[in-house]
């Protein structure tokens, strides 16, 4: 007997950006002890993979989740636009006061797009290089579901 | 519970198109596949089975059975053809990313007797996949005519 399915949709997209780890609320030494290279002063930077994920019902006109062509858009600009090319620590006005360690990434990453008009956000990973990624899914983000 | 993963390839051609639309409607949304003769990719298709693996064989399912089933459900269907026109699970469906990972989905469930499929994920380009699962609810999502 079929079960019931559920269709997802996921898309990837690229962004470069620097970072410092470094937080005021510790002393040089213990930013140093706890994120070694990744506090030196001037920062450094990855290629960092954003994958969105959004589920729902399939349009059986359009055979889609969503169109690429509403949900590329809205990802270049809430989040490709704001982080590529940039220093997450000055660029981007949510990491004046946390670190933007991928985690943070993820979580305001996550919070740009939970709007997204057309179907219900999913997951958001990060890849910070293609060794180590991070993902927050909607039912424990902390910041309510998608639309 | 152990998950076995399977990946194959295949490369088809599709296009967009819906007759219930207008010429101009179709442009709009559909974009670029909508172009009328088509266009191709290279299709990645990754299907896991879950279960507990045979004490006496210590695998949830032979993968050489898996990889048999794959060929002649998936691939002999339609690597090199054109997904519109040549594949009838298709037929009156646009072939999305998450259309044909219905459509996989469905052709594999019955064939799959040791273990349970867990998750087809279809990888239209490296940038873009469907993934196919069990609606945990019981709640179905998917409408398509899969």
């Amino acid at each position: 007997m079929s079960r019931p399915l559920k269709l997802s949709l996921t898309r990837r997209y690229h962004f470069s950006a620097s970072h410092r780890l470094h937080s005021a609320a510790f002393s040089e030494e213990e930013n140093k002890r706890l994120y070694g290279k990744c506090s030196n002063p001037y920062g450094h930077g990855h290629n960092y993979v954003l994958e969105v994920t959004v589920t729902g019902a399939v349009d059986p006109e359009t055979g889609m989740i969503a169109n690429l062509g509403e949900l590329d858009p809205f990802v270049e600009r809430e989040v490709v636009e704001a982080f590529d090319h940039k220093y997450l620590n000055k660029d981007v006005a949510e990491f004046e006061k946390q670190v933007p360690t991928t985690e943070n990434l993820c979580r305001e990453a996550y919070r740009r797009l939970k709007d997204f008009p057309a179907a219900r956000l999913e997951r958001v990973r990060i890849e910070e290089t293609s060794k180590n990624s991070f993902e927050i899914r909607g039912e424990s983000s902390g910041l309510g579901q998608g639309a | 519970m152990i998950r076995i993963t399977r990946k194959i390839e295949f490369s088809a051609a599709h296009h967009y198109h819906n007759p219930n639309f207008s010429a101009e409607e179709n442009r709009r949304i559909f974009g670029k596949c909508n172009n009328p003769h088509g266009h191709g990719h290279n299709y990645v298709l990754e299907v896991t089975i879950a279960g507990e693996p045979d004490p006496a064989t210590g695998m949830v399912l032979d993968l050489k059975e898996l990889k048999e089933i794959l060929q002649r459900e998936v691939a002999d269907r339609m690597d090199h053809r054109h997904l519109n026109y040549e594949v009838p699970e298709l037929s009156g469906q646009i072939p999305t990313c998450e259309n044909i990972a219905a459509v996989i989905w469905r052709l594999l469930e019955p064939k799959i007797t040791q273990g349970k499929l867990d998750r087809v994920r279809l990888y239209e380009s490296p940038d873009l996949f469907a993934d196919c699962t069990a609606e945990p609810n019981g709640a179905g999502h998917a409408r398509g005519r899969a």
